[in-house]
């Protein structure tokens, strides 16, 4: 059997996954996938959306069963029929969504489950110690009786981290665990699994974001439609070539060729403060045409700085005028009034109803002009939505549920419900969060395409090589202030990380 | 541009045909199950009694199910935007009293215009208090409309110290027994006309689509310029002011008023919305899918009266069928 052969081939104490298929139905999500993770080793499963990288590792965690296929975990066959049988056998998971209880406290939280007893009651002074061990050994000062709410994203994680460690594991599973963490906090992550690999845990490790595999990575194994495409056995493999194994296909280029700005300033930001100086004086001015990046860490302040552009959150001082005429920010409204549009951060929590149809999204905002005498006609909006659905491409028709579309596409949904207005300083947050690496090029297309229109476009990333690759000019946030603007010609990764670190 | 301007209104066109079909199916979206509840319903009492499907017996239904009609109306607005109004049926008795205690002649005497008047404002300002708890002082509308509920009952029995208010005008009373045309009272009449106005409203007027994203998500609304929170509060002072309109109507169908009426009402209207196929998470639901849900409940009542069943074993009935019809459609949901 092949299992043999390998085991003896490369004779390691560690996981291997040999020939894992899974269906729903029809539907084949994991074809004969192969691979091993040695003791020590951190292995990176690439691959877009419904590539497989979930159910392949929903089954070494044990929250799905495969149809077929065998995996070797520490030289025995492993079978786990639920996440308990996993986490005895010593392999836990860390979740994207992190699935923490907010209102008990960090021990708690580590030792859910299997609260520490003593004499028929909760031993809390013991669990909190040993908590706490586990939080230091991680290099996390936290109390270990504080509430999980009150603690940052990153810190949340931590804690997951901790719980795992408490269990003993020596297989991790990251699901995309940098996916809401600012660069430092990234860094500290990255430091512990290098600490933790050297005590021999092995990782599995899913992320979007492709400049971190190489940082992190020993091997890096790539998926595609369910199949295994690539085994690469080092991790410093150029880009270019990962994303396009990934996608299936030859990447011309990622971003759009830029159009030269024109001369007139559309937006002019002066001076502007929050109330909770989450930014602070902040100030500058963007032409029609031009794209201006805003880049900076996790709590610099870029999100809210943007919401209150926008109207979306109220300012303490300061201006915004749109060719030169005072907008007053008393909310959303009052913004879009003065030409001013938002693409917000959370499509999904923020940008579309997901229940509703297209066509009832791109009316929702367009009222004034789907119904200038307050009268909306199935017809009228159907026709507003084919005008917004061609002009963007969107794969969809106007009377189809946006919950049944991609993210690119609900994305463009977005785009298009405030395109046609049109507006005069367009302002997307985030505009490729969760967006297939494939998918993402065309939505550069279309910011490209908004600013060549003589619009005035702010695009705030965390995806550096993004606000690198599209602006024309870059403005660099660190903890609320602003630390430069940068042209096009002097941004780079290492300018740019200077300024959002400083 | 040329080329694409063509191609959509060849889209249109193509979509016109199947426009009557879609209008329709747009009044009763998602309201199918229901209507086919509705159906069988009919048809069983049909066959096991007599006297259901009677001329006389029909519009016995539709005379019963005006109360609870008029007041679903405002209880769909205010749980398609995601909220819930427990206060509906407090408000009911309270403005019955106030409208009894402005025009009775051994209170204020003021006559019957002014006392309906007076009545359906102290509503409708119910409703805005409560709207106002929502928007301004965040409470969970549960928690706003609860307070409301023990508020406006409280008021309710205060005007007369607990006792009801007997004997208004003919004309009053005759406006629920006269049937017009041979079978139309003015009550009943009214339940229609304002079920159309609002089933309009809901469906081809732009502020009726916003309550629709409010319901889908809050902050999407408010990001795409809807003003939020001032439809919020007039949605509650709707609801009110027709909770206040179905206490009027209750008045003139018992000719007298008290302040312990319409108690439990509440939770009747939320059933009727409910079986009709609207979410109590919001974004979902239509006057037409609520017509429906009352429908049910009011034919259910009639004819387990008709079959001569206990009025318990008909409070169990109607339990079984509100979870009955909730959970078909959430299967059907998830069958998608």
């Amino acid at each position: 059997m092949s299992t043999e052969s390998r085991h003896s081939e490369s004779p390691h104490n560690g996981l291997f996954v040999n020939g894992l298929c899974k269906s729903y139905g029809p539907v084949q999500v994991l074809a004969d996938a192969s691979f091993d993770v040695r003791p020590g080793e951190v292995v990176a499963l690439l691959g877009e959306n419904g590539a497989g990288k979930s159910t392949v590792s929903n089954i070494i965690a044990g929250s799905t069963r495969a149809d077929a296929g065998t995996i070797i975990w520490r030289g025995k066959p492993y079978s786990p029929a639920n996440p308990a049988a996993a986490i005895d056998a010593g392999v836990g998971m860390i979740h994207q969504e992190l699935k923490l209880l907010p209102d008990l406290s960090v021990a708690e939280n580590v030792y859910v489950g299997r609260l520490p007893m003593r004499g028929g009651r909760i031993d809390r002074a013991g669990m909190n110690a040993k908590a706490s061990a586990q939080l230091k050994r991680l290099g996390l000062d936290v109390s270990p009786e504080r509430k999980v709410r009150t603690l940052r994203i990153a810190a949340q994680q931590q804690v997951e981290i901790a719980k795992a460690l408490t269990l003993n594991a020596e297989l991790l599973i990251f699901d995309e665990p940098t996916a809401a963490l600012g660069g430092e906090e990234t860094e500290l992550l990255f430091q512990q699994i290098r600490k933790l690999k050297a005590e021999g845990m092995s990782f599995i490790y899913i992320s979007h974001r492709l400049d971190e595999i190489a940082q992190i990575a020993d091997r890096v194994v790539v998926m595609r439609d369910g199949r295994i495409v690539a085994r690469h056995e080092r991790a410093d493999i150029p880009v270019r070539t990962v994303v396009e194994q990934m996608v299936g296909r030859s990447v011309e280029r990622m971003f759009p060729h830029l159009s030269p700005p024109r001369e007139e300033t559309l937006l002019e930001v002066e001076n502007l403060s929050s109330p909770e100086k989450s930014f602070n004086d902040v100030s500058f001015s963007v032409k029609a045409g031009e794209i201006l990046g805003i880049a900076g860490l996790i709590g610099a302040g870029r999100t809210e700085l943007v919401r209150a552009i926008a109207g979306a959150d109220p300012i303490s001082s300061g201006s915004v005028r749109v060719e030169g005429q005072a907008v007053h920010l008393s909310g959303p409204a009052a913004a879009i009034k003065a030409g001013v549009v938002l693409v917000p951060e959370d499509r999904k929590a923020q940008g579309v109803v997901l229940d509703q149809t297209i066509g009832e999204n791109l009316a929702f905002g367009n009222f004034d002009h789907v119904a200038p005498k307050g009268w909306v006609f199935p017809k009228a909006v159907q026709k507003f939505a084919e005008a917004g659905i061609s002009r963007l491409g969107v794969k969809g028709k106007p009377n189809q549920a946006v919950s049944k579309l991609s993210g690119g596409n609900q994305q463009k949904v977005i785009i298009a419900k405030w395109v046609s207005r049109p507006p005069k300083v367009f302002i997307l947050d985030e505009p490729t969060r969760g967006i297939d690496v494939g998918a993402r090029a065309a939505i550069y297309d279309v910011i490209a395409d908004l600013a060549r229109s003589g619009m005035a476009v702010v695009v705030v990333s965390s995806d550096l090589e993004e606000v690198l690759g599209l602006s024309h000019r870059v403005l660099v946030l660190s903890r609320g202030r602003q630390r430069g603007i940068l042209d096009r010609s002097e941004a780079s990764n290492v300018a740019v990380m200077e300024l959002a670190t400083s | 541009m040329a080329v694409s301007n063509d191609a959509s209104e060849l889209k249109v066109a193509t979509g016109a045909q199947g426009a009557t079909s879609a209008k329709l199916s747009a009044l009763f979206a998602g309201t199918m199950g229901p209507l086919i509840g509705l159906a069988l319903l009919c048809l069983a009492l049909t066959l096991t009694t007599d006297t259901f499907l009677t001329v006389r017996n029909i519009l016995n239904v539709l005379d019963q199910i005006t109360v609870l009609g008029i007041m679903a109306i405002g209880m769909t607005l205010v749980i398609l935007i995601g909220g819930i109004d427990l206060s509906v049926g407090s408000v009911l008795a309270l403005a019955a009293m106030v409208m009894g205690f402005v025009a009775h002649p051994d209170y204020l005497n003021l006559g019957l215009a002014a006392g309906v008047i007076a009545g359906l404002v102290v509503a409708g300002l119910c409703g805005l208090v409560s709207g106002l708890l929502v928007t301004v002082t965040r409470l969970p509308p549960f928690i706003a409309t609860l307070a409301m509920m023990s508020v406006a009952r409280g008021l309710a029995n205060m005007i007369t110290d607990g006792s009801q208010i007997v004997g208004f005008p003919d004309w009053f009373t005759n406006l629920s027994i006269i049937r017009h045309f041979g079978f139309l009272s003015v009550t009943v009449g009214l339940m229609m006309v304002l079920a159309i106005i609002f089933a309009i409203f809901l469906n081809y007027r732009a502020t009726g689509r916003s309550l629709y994203a409010i319901g889908g998500s809050a902050e999407v609304a408010r990001l795409s310029g809807i003003p939020v929170k001032s439809l919020t509060n007039w949605v509650y002072a709707i609801c009110g002011v027709l909770a206040g309109l179905a206490g009027i109507v209750l008045a003139a169908r018992l000719d007298s008023v008290q302040p312990s009426s319409g108690l439990g009402y509440e939770l009747d209207t939320i059933a009727a919305v409910v079986i009709g196929g609207a979410s109590l998470s919001g974004g979902v639901g239509s006057i037409g899918g609520t017509a429906v849900g009352v429908l049910i409940i009011g034919v259910l009542r009639n004819g387990l009266n008709l079959l001569g069943v206990s009025p318990f074993i008909q409070q169990v009935v109607i339990g079984v069928v509100i979870a009955l019809a909730v959970a078909t459609d959430t299967w059907r949901r998830r069958a998608q």
